[in-house]
């Protein structure tokens, strides 16, 4: 149910698209829920549909040929599925905003980061209840604080210079600002690291980490990269071929996996200490306009029984606060 | 000490930055600065950091696509500076190169089949078109893809499948040693298991040798033998991976192991203290003076910034670039090497980067 | 040998049904959009009507010289669609050739001047340096001067013909090509697959023909179409000054320049052969933005 807390509550939802071969059915019953002030992650390998699930979140998938024959995705209380263009508009940049994965083309190069930051406050501004316009000091006093916080040393100066001329790790802390600055309930971050290198990623993902405890933001964040979800997520759900697999507390969850996509998963990971050799999951990622009945993992599961072609696991709880979508589980509660 | 299959002496690759209505050279992007190191045949030497560090442009470089700036290649004892057409030819034949991104790595307007032709009718083998249709079979059955893939685009295969047919290229003129630049780094983490599996079961079949670059320090450990850390187009730290990871001694090393995104409790517990302040990477066109480190270092030193850091053997084959290599390695409870051997002067010498393959255990099969 | 992995059952795949499949895709692509099936269909119809010419039209011999002048200045009519010239002929007849002529010219200047404007263009853009630096601006000089004034010029210096009237756009439009072509070549030189080829060793000639052209293959195929209009357009515009096809040849242009002197009582002698410009160059110009839809290189989910 949509607690008074919960920002983003996106229920049984199912995505399908006409292609060439046929129909794709990308998303098949996805749930997944934000409370407020959360970090959750939403972590999966390129096609289990997690990008599809922020598309539709952001109201910005095309349709047709995108199809929704089932679903509700709340945000805020309202479902996104059934709002008109001109609303969704109205909640972007202010009630969810967003950061993408390569901050170089999320940047319009022609425009200094003044410009930019000084757009997306205004913006903001337009909705908002006390609304007057703002005089330019004031705009820009606003935006050299924006990048203050993001913590990007002499602000005046970087005002006046174009993407081009930041290095990454810059750019990503001026996108941040961006994103944070009009004070959204819920930030979606798609790959927030994966352009940058290990150091600097580091760094941004720690200054972000403080700044969305201290406003209180809740955070979405999709991406691949295990490692980034541990720094960044509370919570973390784990998807596979448009099914949500595995849900828990992100610590608890790795150390010791229970679904077997998870368990294959991290067995996967190289480990820093050198110690557990790398395994792989035989097999390979599903068609979806063929996807395998039932549980879509069965085919490449060692614990495969019938019923897992045949029904779709319910999210089951497991101990430790986890949910796992599997039949090894869904017949006893612990 | 054996010959390595590949040794490097003082590389160095600058780019010419050029400015201006009539393209004045106006500086150079140090890319590649005194570079030296070894590959022992059979082994997998690691070549790790972040970008602008130089570790493409080196792989690169070694396998000529860049003409050096200075320094010496030697590969199989022949020397490639200067190189006639037909040392090249052999060289080509002998060391190969798989790139990072599967996406550009393969020409998106050719078949699968037409790309791991052009090999086959570059050096001559398979004689007919039926005999390149036969190997273009077998070498997609070496990489584990089915042959059905022949006639295919690269738009039609996935990330994996078109590395796949990287590694499959670079296979045709039957190499002895590969040049791998992040081959894995694009991909999922299950993808790039089995990928490394792969690696791994090819080396030992066809016994290779791998030159492996990447960013990701748990792969590091987990494959290479020995390895690099490069900075700004310089190598600050070089040798047998376990050493390195478990006596890090310059900042940087540490700081890059700090950094590493890990995935288990067990492994946050083994990251070494830090010895560094939030900072930029500089630019390769403009390096900081002395140690490029330094700016980013919380135990620099007057003389970190004026002088370049010479090398120095804290353990046996494990060296160190840093000014305060002896109190750091103190700090850390390590001891010289036994044979005594001391500071080595740089540049020109040939320096025991060489070293012996430092074998550590090789990984158990990967599942 | 390491175990063969077997992926999902299906057919082993030749050379054949793999490009099979892919024009079928191509041919799903292209037919989403309805647009450009009415251009591609346009293009189709007077293909045809131009190509079998002398088996549609309704008065065959009234193509080239032909008189009759009782028959003259008749308004369209069920005898004759498009009503009849000055001279006699059938203006529906006329137009239909006057098509053939259009597409011919078309083709030849295209068939001379592309080949020549893609190899400047690779070979420019892959040596580099001073070579394309010179090749370039020779191109841009070309392009600098709009195509009908210097096809003008051209044709003024000798005997105004439809032959010298193709030539003359010939030697002007290479250069779109070249252009195209250069900048494609320059920006895919340092792709990694180029990068890969030449760790391999492959020549240079390899390099260019077999990795660098068929990436230009779409854009030059698309731009062929959207030019064959415009090359039309120039060239009706060249006999409607007179420097081209001369009377009494059937071509579109000329037709229109004899016609105007009778506008606009007897309109039917230049809205006719308007419209057939038009509708062809229309065909082209839908059918090309088509094309580009469906040659697009397919992006993965």
């Amino acid at each position: 149910m949509t607690g008074e807390g919960t920002i983003l509550d996106i229920r049984d939802l199912h995505v399908w698209f006409r292609v060439y071969e046929g129909l794709s059915r990308v998303l098949d019953g996805v749930s997944f829920q934000v409370q407020e002030g959360e970090r959750v992650g939403l972590v999966g390998e390129t096609g289990c549909g997690k990008t599809i699930a922020m598309k539709t979140v952001m109201g910005i998938l095309k349709s047709p040929p995108a199809q929704f024959p089932q679903g509700e995705v709340f945000l805020a209380g309202h479902d996104v599925l059934k709002m008109s263009p001109m609303e969704i508009l109205r909640m972007k940049g202010r009630t969810v905003s967003m950061i993408f994965q390569d901050p170089l083309s999320s940047l319009n190069p022609v425009f200094t980061i003044g410009q930019q930051l000084i757009d997306v406050i205004r913006y903001g501004q337009r909705w908002a209840a006390n609304s007057g316009r703002l005089s330019r000091a004031r705009l820009a006093r606003a935006a050299a604080e924006a990048l203050t916080t993001v913590r990007l040393p002499d602000a005046e100066r970087i005002l006046k210079l174009y993407p081009l001329e930041l290095s990454g790790g810059m750019r990503q802390r001026a996108l941040i600002a961006m994103a944070l600055v009009n004070k959204p309930r819920l930030l979606i971050a798609d790959e927030p690291g994966t352009a940058l290198d290990v150091t600097i990623q580091a760094q941004i993902l720690a200054l972000l980490r403080g700044l969305v405890k201290e406003e209180h933001i809740a955070v979405l964040l999709i991406t691949h990269d295990l490692g980034v979800v541990r720094e960044m997520a509370e919570r973390v759900y784990i998807m596979y071929a448009g099914q949500v697999a595995e849900e828990g507390p992100v610590t608890s969850l790795f150390d010791d996996p229970r679904h077997p996509y998870s368990q294959g998963l991290l067995a996967s990971v190289p480990r820093l200490t050198g110690k557990l050799p790398a395994r792989g999951i035989p097999g390979t990622v599903p068609d979806y306009t063929e996807a395998p009945p039932g549980c879509r993992f069965h085919p490449r599961c060692e614990h495969a029984m019938e019923k897992c072609a045949e029904q779709k696991p319910p999210l089951t709880e497991a101990a430790g606060q986890r949910l796992v979508a599997c039949h090894l589980y869904s017949g006893a509660k612990e | 000490m054996t010959e390595p299959i590949l040794g490097v002496e003082n590389l160095m690759k600058y780019f010419p930055i050029r400015s201006g209505l009539f393209r004045r050279v106006v500086g150079h992007v140090k890319a590649v600065d005194h570079v030296s190191f070894g590959v022992q045949e059979g082994e997998i030497f690691g070549l790790v950091g972040e970008s602008g560090s130089g570790k493409s442009t080196v792989a690169k470089t070694i396998v000529q696509l860049y003409r050096p700036t200075a320094g010496t290649i030697r590969f199989k004892g022949r020397d490639l500076t200067g190189a006639t057409k037909e040392t090249m030819r052999w060289f080509r034949s002998q060391a190969q190169m798989v790139f990072q991104d599967p996406k550009s790595s393969l020409n998106p307007r050719r078949s699968i089949a037409s790309i791991l032709e052009d090999p086959l009718i570059v050096y001559g083998i398979g004689g007919s078109r039926r005999g390149r249709e036969q190997m273009i079979r077998s070498l997609l059955e070496q990489v584990e893809m089915s042959g059905r893939y022949m006639y295919k685009y690269p738009s039609a295969l996935s990330g994996g499948q078109r590395q796949r047919v990287a590694i499959a290229r670079a296979l045709a003129v039957h190499p002895s040693f590969l040049a791998l630049d992040e081959p894995t780094s694009a991909l999922d983490v299950s993808v790039q298991a089995k990928l490394i599996n792969l690696f791994l079961g090819l080396k030992e079949e066809l016994g290779l040798s791998y030159l492996f670059i990447t960013h990701n320090l748990s792969l590091l450990r987990t494959i290479a033998g020995r390895a690099a850390v490069m900075y700004v187009g310089r190598i600050y730290e070089l040798g047998p991976t376990e050493l390195l990871f478990r006596h890090p001694i310059h900042p940087y090393t540490r700081a890059l192991i700090a950094a590493a995104p890990v995935v288990t409790s067990e492994e946050e517990q083994i990251k070494p203290q830090q010895m560094s302040k939030e900072g930029e990477i500089p630019s390769p066109a403009n390096p900081p003076s002395g140690c490029a480190f330094h700016p980013r270092c919380s135990v620099a030193e007057s003389g970190c910034s004026e002088e370049l850091p010479s090398p120095v053997e804290v353990e046996t084959g494990h060296w160190v670039w840093c000014h305060q290599a002896g109190t750091l390695a103190s700090a850390e409870g390590v001891s010289r090497a036994e044979s005594g051997l001391a500071v080595v002067e740089m540049p020109g010498e040939r320096a025991p980067l060489l070293g012996e393959s430092g074998d550590r255990a090789e990984p158990a099969s990967l599942g | 040998m390491l175990p063969h992995r077997q992926g999902a059952a299906a057919a082993e795949e030749t050379r054949w049904t793999a490009m099979r499949d892919r024009l079928g895709r191509g041919w799903y692509k292209f037919r989403r959009n309805r647009i450009s099936l009415i251009g591609g269909a346009m293009v189709l119809l007077f293909a045809l009507l131009a190509a079998l010419a002398p088996f549609v039209t309704p008065y065959p011999k009234h193509a080239g010289a032909y008189t009759d002048f009782r028959h003259a200045f008749q308004p369209p009519s069920a005898a004759h669609w498009f009503g009849t010239d000055a001279l006699g002929a059938d203006v529906l007849t006329r137009v239909i050739f006057g098509s053939q002529i259009s597409f011919m010219l078309a083709a030849i200047v295209l068939g001379i001047s592309v080949p020549f404007g893609v190899f400047l263009g690779l070979v420019s853009g892959y040596i580099g340096g001073k070579t394309e630096t010179i090749i370039m601006r020779v191109t841009d000089i070309f392009l600098a001067l709009p195509a009908l004034v210097m096809a003008l010029a051209i044709c003024a210096a000798f005997t105004p013909s439809i032959d010298k009237a193709m030539l003359a756009i010939s030697t002007i439009w290479w250069t779109w090509h070249c252009r195209l072509v250069n900048g494609i070549t320059r920006s895919i030189k340092t792709e990694e697959f180029i990068q890969a080829s030449r760790a391999l060793g492959a020549s240079h000639f390899r390099i260019m023909f077999k990795d660098i052209l068929p990436n230009c293959a779409s854009p030059i195929i698309v731009k062929i179409t959207l030019d064959a209009g415009f090359v039309i357009l120039v060239g009706a515009g060249l006999s409607f000054l007179g420097l081209g096809a001369q009377p009494p040849a059937e071509d579109l242009g000329t037709m229109i320049s004899i016609g105007a002197k009778y506008l606009p009582e007897r309109w039917w002698m230049t809205v006719f052969p308007s419209l057939a410009i038009f509708l062809i160059i229309l065909g082209f110009n839908l059918l090309g933005d088509g094309l580009r839809d469906a040659l697009a290189v397919e992006e993965g989910v």
